[in-house]
């Protein structure tokens, strides 16, 4: 038995939102899902709209606010993650998109995702899968095979709760491998960082890198590059 | 303890008047700006360097020379002269000239610089900023300690037999601070130095440079330039004083709301809460300043940020009153009476950095000799230095 960390991230601005409703309704079936299982599930859920007042300085000077610090944490923290969003112009709407733009490129590696979008029209159904699911696979995130897209028709359909529930096993299924931990633990160091990346718990030095070698005086190593094809070696 | 201001000279509009100062004006006022800081008691005055408007200072080091010959104690120096665009050759030469001029009450720090077009100006690649940065200084080091330079890197024209004059004043280079916030390498190579390190302490949580200046410290210790404590560490941050916290919030709001970089993000009582800004009357500036050797220790030199974001001139001025008059002598008493004496009270001056050299011996003058053929060619340019080969011997 395991507890699992689940983190919920609804763009939704309006009260009740249908993109919460839908995030709450996946968070639901994985948690029930998780219990059938065996586990527990821990849910934290991180509703944008109250991030808003703190958006601009994030934005504009990469200063986060109380807020974003505490979703950061519980981001980096988090075992899986449903990422809900409504699609404003044909597009994941711009809350949406800004949040997980300030976030560390490498916070969310390895993590199982489940995507999901609201529209009122089943002509933007497209917007998670060419769209959101290209920003986590930026993120070096893991989303399900199945994405969530509801329009007003598919709140009615019975079709719709079984797509829920079938992501919702695939989410639980890659929380339980471990995939996150194993990737993190295994392979770390084989992803880009920056120093005070992923949520400012990257903070290893690596003294012996050439760039340390430069800064203490050395020389950076020649280039070993050769090129097979040059015509002056004959 | 030194406490300074430093400018990143910008030509704002004021956004309460509507006026833009002209290039001229903005000069002439940082000019009466620098001199009024030694004249209320401060002892540096730092300038950045850009290359494109909205910006002044392109010539860093002729701007100081005209600030030094102008007073009589303060420091001049720089925030930051960028290591990356400029060839270091370029800079040896500059800064040591400022040297001579300014009798040695000078210093300079090194940054990579933010703004992405500069770099191709200067026929520099932005993708190489940090190699640039650590490879340059490298060679600056070299040139302001050997009299004859052989060298070869990987970004610019290797040097052979090369001379940078004038060599640095008494044969002392100029101490040097490396900037940086975010940047492990950057502390390094100013701990493997025993240089000074630089936080500009503006923009982020205090938190964020807390972990590199720790980092800076061990690894000055490491390098055995002496304890963490002695490590030389210099901070930013950015005042605005009035007699009450009101009228101090309610006169720089607008500069705030407007200004480069963080203007129209957050709002101004939250970044004084996530950020080591200080608006208020000169005891809450003074407390907040504190705050900062409660978290990075003792440390020798704070440069604050006031004359920026379109304020007037005269409103500048009137902030140097106030730092001088009511904040700065509060805050060198306190910081004095709480200093562990392990730490250094100044980062180095001219003289100690002499006295470092020589002891109580004469310093070296070098002169140069007479032109035997081989003085551009590199062997032995002064008359005190020895030929490695004695290939021109006189008749």
């Amino acid at each position: 038995m395991t507890d699992f960390r689940l983190v919920v991230v609804s763009a939704g601005v309006s009260d009740p939102s249908s993109t919460r409703l839908l995030a709450d309704r996946a968070t639901q079936r994985v948690t029930a899902l998780a219990k059938e299982r065996g586990h527990t599930v821990t849910v934290t859920t991180v509703d944008l709209r109250e991030l808003l007042p703190e958006l601009p300085a994030a934005l504009s000077s990469q200063l986060l606010g109380p807020r974003f610090t505490r979703a950061v944490d519980a981001l980096g923290a988090a075992d899986a993650i449903v990422a809900a969003a409504p699609v404003y112009k044909a597009s994941a709407s711009g809350l949406f998109t800004s949040f997980f733009q300030v976030l560390d490129n490498d916070l969310l590696i390895g993590k199982p995702v489940i995507l999901a979008a609201t529209a009122g029209t089943a002509r933007h159904a497209l917007v998670v899968d060419e769209e959101m699911r290209a920003l986590f696979a930026y993120l070096r995130a893991l989303p399900v095979p199945t994405s969530l897209f509801a329009s007003t028709e598919d709140w009615t359909d019975t079709g719709f709760g079984t797509r829920i529930d079938r992501a919702a096993r695939e989410l639980v299924l890659l929380m339980e491998s471990g995939f996150a931990r194993a990737v993190r633990d295994d392979a770390w160091g084989a992803y880009q960082h920056s120093y005070g990346s992923a949520g400012g718990t990257e903070l290893d030095i690596d003294l012996n890198s050439d760039l340390m070698r430069l800064a203490t005086g050395g020389t950076l190593r020649p280039s070993t590059d050769e090129d097979p094809f040059d015509p002056r070696k004959g | 303890m030194q406490f300074g201001i430093m400018s990143v000279s910008d030509i704002t509009r004021d956004p309460v008047s509507g006026h833009t100062p002209s290039e001229a004006e903005r000069i002439e006022n940082i000019v009466k700006i620098a001199v009024h800081a030694e004249e209320v008691g401060l002892d540096v005055f730092a300038i950045g360097e850009h290359h494109n408007p909205p910006f002044f200072s392109s010539s860093p080091t002729t701007l100081l020379a005209h600030i030094a010959a102008l007073t009589k104690t303060l420091t001049v120096t720089t925030s930051t002269t960028l290591i990356t665009t400029n060839d270091p050759v370029r800079l040896a030469e500059e800064y040591a000239m400022l040297q001579h001029l300014a009798k040695g009450r000078m210093d300079l720090m090194l940054g990579r610089g933010n703004t992405a077009p500069v770099y191709p100006w200067f026929g520099q690649d932005i993708r190489q900023g940090l190699p640039l940065a650590l490879e340059n200084y490298n060679l600056l080091h070299r040139l302001w300690r050997e009299d004859v330079v052989d060298w070869e890197g990987q970004f610019r024209t290797p040097l052979q037999g090369f001379t940078s004059t004038p060599r640095p004043l008494d044969d002392v280079p100029p101490f040097v601070w490396h900037g940086s916030i975010r940047t492990p390498e950057i502390a390094e190579q100013a701990a493997f130095y025993g240089n000074g390190y630089f936080a500009n302490n503006i923009f982020w949580p205090k938190e964020h440079y807390k972990r590199l200046i720790t980092f800076y410290r061990q690894r000055f210790e490491h390098y055995g330039h002496g304890t963490r404590k002695q490590a030389v560490v210099g901070l930013g941050g950015q005042a605005f004083i009035a007699k009450n916290s009101q009228e101090a919030h309610d006169q720089f709001r607008p500069y705030f709301d407007e200004a480069p970089v963080y203007g129209n993000g957050p709002r101004m009582e939250d970044f004084e809460e996530m950020t080591p800004l200080s608006v208020g009357s000169p005891q809450e500036v003074i407390d907040k300043t504190l705050t900062f050797r409660d978290a990075f220790g003792d440390y020798q030199r704070q440069l604050f940020l006031i004359d920026h974001a379109g304020l007037p001139v005269d409103m500048v001025l009137k902030q140097l009153d106030l730092l001088g008059e009511h904040v700065v002598p509060v805050l060198r008493e306190e910081l004095e009476s709480r200093r562990d004496p392990e730490a250094p009270a100044n980062p180095p001056s001219h003289a100690d950095l002499v006295k470092a050299k020589y002891g109580d011996a004469a310093p070296r003058q070098p002169r140069p000799n007479a032109n035997r053929g081989d003085n551009v060619t590199g062997g032995s340019p002064y008359q005190d230095s020895e030929s490695a080969v004695d290939s021109y011997p006189t008749l």
